[in-house]
């Protein structure tokens, strides 16, 4: 069975005022963490190892393997710190906006969870600038979970003083880099730091520092609800739990999806449950598998599983769970265009391969798009991407942080897959789909 | 010397938010709270003046450069002030399959203005992704989130709009 029959992480989200203390509570809200704070913090941390559960930002990193990396107190006596990234903003991603505006007492219970394993005494939430009413809801759940006794100086009746912040970024999709984040969360412009030291041991302040992706957190508290082995058995292989997917694009029905980890995209796509196909008489043309920075699939390459390790043979990756379809009326270079502009848009400026790079890639892409382009041009935007970043592999980027490898992986995978249609706007010197390039679904009406 | 900036309403609600917000850090970091502190005197003003400005770097012990040097960085600070209705429309690749070029060309229209263009009513602006793929097309008057936009959808929140 690869449809997911049990939903783990939206399972309350349709009950009436779930976003209240009152409610979640009397749903057993916080029991878990009322448990898990009777374990000693390694005993916590050891948990969240066995339970495979991995970064849902887009990095997929284990999370127990993450909090191991702050040292211990003897080692390090400077006060650590959680911090939550709420920053959602890659293109195709829309997940912990509901799980904030559904249920963020599931989220702060995880983080009281997180904090007590890590000896953090303070958490902040950077959340994206633009969610003003998910922002509004945190904010709320915030205060009763203060006014309960839950936050503030004793965690749940516990010695152990913790204080919740909520921060709002202002539109810079580079503070959901973790080190921007910091930079962000010390009242700065949000360029990312060399790395090493890593947040783990110098991060907000110049104190060790977790970085956390809001599922992430969010899925804590489920750990402890059924332990780490049941966790980790609702995943697949290395992969615990189950993941929150975004789909979009030319699909029937657009969404955000609870999926199994061993559901595939074509299921995802195809399955009454989610995407429920294309229009009658469209095909698929393209898939981007993970968020926008994740190396674009071709139709034949979308029985992949949604875990983790699954993208690796593809040279492309799981990501954020965005996952973005292009029917056969949409034009991939127009769609690459977008997709360009985008990261040179929010190219920080710090680093010169992807603050001058990134800009060039788009342009050379609107000049092809536009039929004003010529070989040499597509030869050229490969050869930028790949000294932002060569590909494959992913991960060999020559910049600060992974914003490069994010705008180079697109171009490259769009151009080495789909290098037949540029070739036909050069040759025609227009876009071979005229003035409808974005599929079936593509007309404002 | 001119009015001055606040009202004594708001130099309360100012004063009383910057305090509020220091106490979320260390004493020897007030500068942190610079984007809360940025966001507090633009929810009171439209926009970042001047002497609100000077009034944050005060108060948060730092220069008036460095004010500048964070609000010129991200997008959702003004420091030139904006039209009364500030129209974000995301045109990225979700958006796009879903018909937001044709959004945008449709406001530019019904607005008589141009994409990027601040005017005294409207200041229509494409914008990145807002994490509303699956239900797209989608926009935000001065933050308020709309979604599944259609002609007809829009129209309606065009008329409310004085």
């Amino acid at each position: 069975m690869t449809i997911l029959t049990e939903k783990v992480m939206t399972r309350d989200w349709a009950r009436p005022g779930q976003n209240t203390l009152a409610v979640y509570k009397q749903h057993g809200g916080y029991a878990q963490a009322k448990k898990a704070l009777e374990l000693a913090p390694a005993a916590i941390t050891d948990e969240v190892k066995k339970s495979n559960l991995r970064g849902r930002g887009g990095a997929g990193f284990p999370t127990g393997m993450k909090w191991s990396f702050v040292p211990s107190l003897e080692k390090n006596t400077k006060p650590r710190y959680l911090a939550i990234n709420a920053d959602e903003s890659e293109p195709g991603t829309a997940k912990d906006r509901f799980i904030l505006e559904n249920d963020p007492h599931l989220l702060l219970e995880g983080i009281a969870i997180a904090c007590y394993a890590l000896g953090a005494h303070t958490c902040y939430i950077y959340s994206r600038g633009e969610f003003k009413y998910p922002s509004a809801v945190l904010d709320k759940a915030i205060a009763e979970a203060y006014a309960d006794g839950i936050f503030g100086k004793k965690l749940m009746g516990k010695d152990f003083e913790l204080n919740v912040y909520q921060v709002r970024g202002a539109g810079a999709y580079i503070c959901g880099e973790e080190t921007a984040l910091l930079e962000s969360l010390e009242g700065k412009k949000g360029w990312p730091r060399l790395k090493p030291p890593f947040p783990a041991v110098v991060g907000l302040f110049g104190c060790p520092t977790v970085v956390n992706n809001v599922e992430t957190i969010a899925s804590i508290p489920r750990i402890f609800e059924k332990g780490a082995a049941w966790f980790s058995g609702l995943g697949e292989a290395k992969s615990g739990g189950t993941r929150l997917v975004t789909l979009s694009g030319s699909v029937n029905r657009p969404g955000t999806y609870e999926v199994g980890m061993n559901t595939s995209i074509r299921e995802l796509i195809y399955d009454k449950e989610y995407g429920q196909g294309l229009p009658e008489g469209r095909s698929i043309k393209a898939v981007i598998p993970g968020g926008s920075s994740a190396p674009v699939l071709t139709a034949d390459e979308i029985d992949v599983k949604l875990e983790f390790d699954a993208f690796k043979p593809l040279q492309s990756m799981a990501g954020s769970g965005g996952i973005i379809v292009m029917d056969d009326q949409s034009c991939v270079v127009r769609s690459l265009w977008r997709v360009a502009r985008f990261y040179a848009e929010e190219s920080c400026g710090q680093g010169t391969p992807c603050r001058e790079g990134q800009p060039w890639m788009a342009r050379l892409i609107r000049k092809i798009e536009e039929g004003r382009g010529e070989m040499a041009d597509l030869d050229n935007l490969v050869n930028v991407a790949q000294a932002i970043a060569p590909w494959p592999p992913i991960g060999l980027g020559n910049t600060i942080c992974a914003l490069g490898d994010a705008g180079a992986l697109p171009v490259q995978s769009f151009v080495q897959k789909f290098r037949k249609d540029f070739e036909e706007h050069l040759r025609l010197h227009r876009c071979p789909l005229g003035n409808a390039p974005w599929g079936h679904f593509g007309e404002f009406k | 010397m001119s009015e001055p900036l606040f009202t004594p309403d708001e130099q309360k609600t100012f004063d009383a938010g910057i305090a509020e917000l220091l106490s979320h850090y260390p004493p020897d970091r007030k500068s942190a709270a610079m984007l809360p502190a940025l966001r507090l005197l633009q929810s009171l003003k439209g926009w970042l003046p001047p002497e609100g400005m000077q009034q944050v770097a005060t108060k948060l012990e730092t220069t008036v450069a460095r004010a500048y040097e964070v609000a010129s960085f991200y997008v959702m600070y003004h420091t030139q002030k904006p039209g009364k209705y500030v129209i974000d429309v995301c045109t990225n690749l979700s958006c796009a399959l879903r018909g937001a070029e044709g959004l945008l060309t449709y406001l530019e229209q019904k607005l008589d203005t141009k994409a990027g263009t601040n005017g005294p009513k409207y200041f229509l602006r494409e914008t990145e992704c807002l994490a509303s793929c699956g239900t797209a097309p989608c926009l935000q008057i001065n933050e308020d989130h709309h979604e599944n936009l259609t002609r007809a959808k829009v129209d309606a929140l065009l008329e409310k709009l004085s």
